[in-house]
């Protein structure tokens, strides 16, 4: 009987501890500032792209949906390696032109865009997660739209 | 327990500060606009200015120019982007002789340019308006990437438009675009960096 007692103490010592270490995990990573490298996330539109389009296939270059986050990563870098130039919204890229562009406000942008099928394209800058809970949601989020733990 | 309590304290400063060492590095790029690499020239066109000229980007060679699209009937957008540019001029001082803001119209129905003078004086009497043919303007449009949607409404219609902010160089090169929410000083820093650079 007193085995058993001492068993069970002993299971629930254990699972309070395991508990009390997967809170500190969890509240350690969102603690944590969020790492990135650069600010930068680039899109680079292939050549020989337009060629292929005219030939028939579906080249889909771009995701529909761009995410950048503020303080994150905030920074649109386009690169139009194609022969002809391709157009994001106002931003007309000449063959082998470059575009750069921070973002200091979180908003959705829409942009008709020629690299799309669609001829749609969306940019979605989210907040800054500065807050402990919204660090952990953007690295779950993160992690469930790109694989990438950051 | 108190200790094990202590280790996931340190555990969790420790992870934090390793991370704080890691923080992203900051971007010290020149323009605080979208900046286009390689820049190329400012594509030209031949429009009815609201001085009573001809509207030729050639003229301002020389000048920063700040190029935007609007219309005079604009209630939320352009009055905005219109009283930040003249705001951004003003607060450069003399310097703000050398940036010439061209607008143009998107709305050539209601827009001659009597009506394009009479409105962009409302803000800064140096801002030159710039309006044509349908036909004329669309094709300024096209070389810009700018779009325009037409809403129809009970007393008339509105337009929606692109409200970028095109930034040309003294020399006439396309060198950014500041997008529309941007303040005076975000202008007046990117005007003073254009102003410094040789013509």
């Amino acid at each position: 009987m007193a085995t058993g007692t001492t068993r069970r103490r002993i299971g629930l010592r254990a699972a309070g501890i395991a508990a009390l270490l997967l809170a500190s995990a969890l509240a350690a990573v969102a603690l944590q500032p969020i790492h990135a490298p650069t600010h930068e996330q680039l899109f680079e539109i292939p050549k020989g792209t337009w060629a292929r389009r005219m030939a028939g296939a579906r080249v889909e270059i771009l995701p529909a949906e761009l995410h950048l986050t503020l303080g994150v990563r905030d920074v649109l870098v386009l690169h139009n390696l194609d022969d002809v130039p391709q157009q994001f919204g106002p931003i007309l890229l000449m063959p082998g032109q470059t575009f750069r562009m921070p973002f200091t406000m979180a908003a959705s942008y829409q942009f008709a865009c020629t690299a799309h099928l669609s001829g749609q394209m969306s940019i979605v800058v989210e907040p800054n997660p500065a807050t402990p809970w919204a660090r952990l949601a953007w690295r779950v989020s993160n992690y469930l739209r790109t694989g990438r733990w950051s | 327990m108190p200790r094990l309590l202590s280790c996931c304290l340190a555990l969790m400063c420790g992870a934090a500060l390793a991370f704080s060492a890691h923080a992203a590095p900051n971007d010290d790029a020149a323009l605080v606009a979208g900046v286009f690499t390689p820049p190329r020239v400012a594509p030209d066109f031949s429009l009815r200015g609201s001085d009573g000229g001809t509207l030729q980007l050639k003229h301002y060679r020389g000048k920063v120019v700040l190029l935007a699209f609007g219309y005079s009937s604009c209630r939320e957008v352009c009055p905005v982007t219109l009283a930040t540019l003249a705001h951004a001029r003003h607060k450069l001082g003399a310097a703000g002789a050398d940036v010439q803001v061209v607008y143009i119209t998107v709305d050539p129905e209601r827009d001659d340019v009597a009506r394009m003078h009479q409105f962009l004086a409302l803000f800064d009497p140096t801002f030159i308006g710039g309006s044509g043919t349908p036909a004329d303007l669309a094709a300024v449009r096209k070389q810009y990437g700018i779009t325009v949607t037409r809403h129809d409404t009970i007393d008339g219609y509105v337009l929606s438009h692109s409200s970028f902010v095109y930034l040309i160089d003294r020399r006439g090169m396309l060198r950014a675009l500041m997008p529309f929410g941007h303040g005076v000083d975000d202008f007046a820093h990117d005007m003073g960096v254009l102003l410094k650079e040789k013509g």
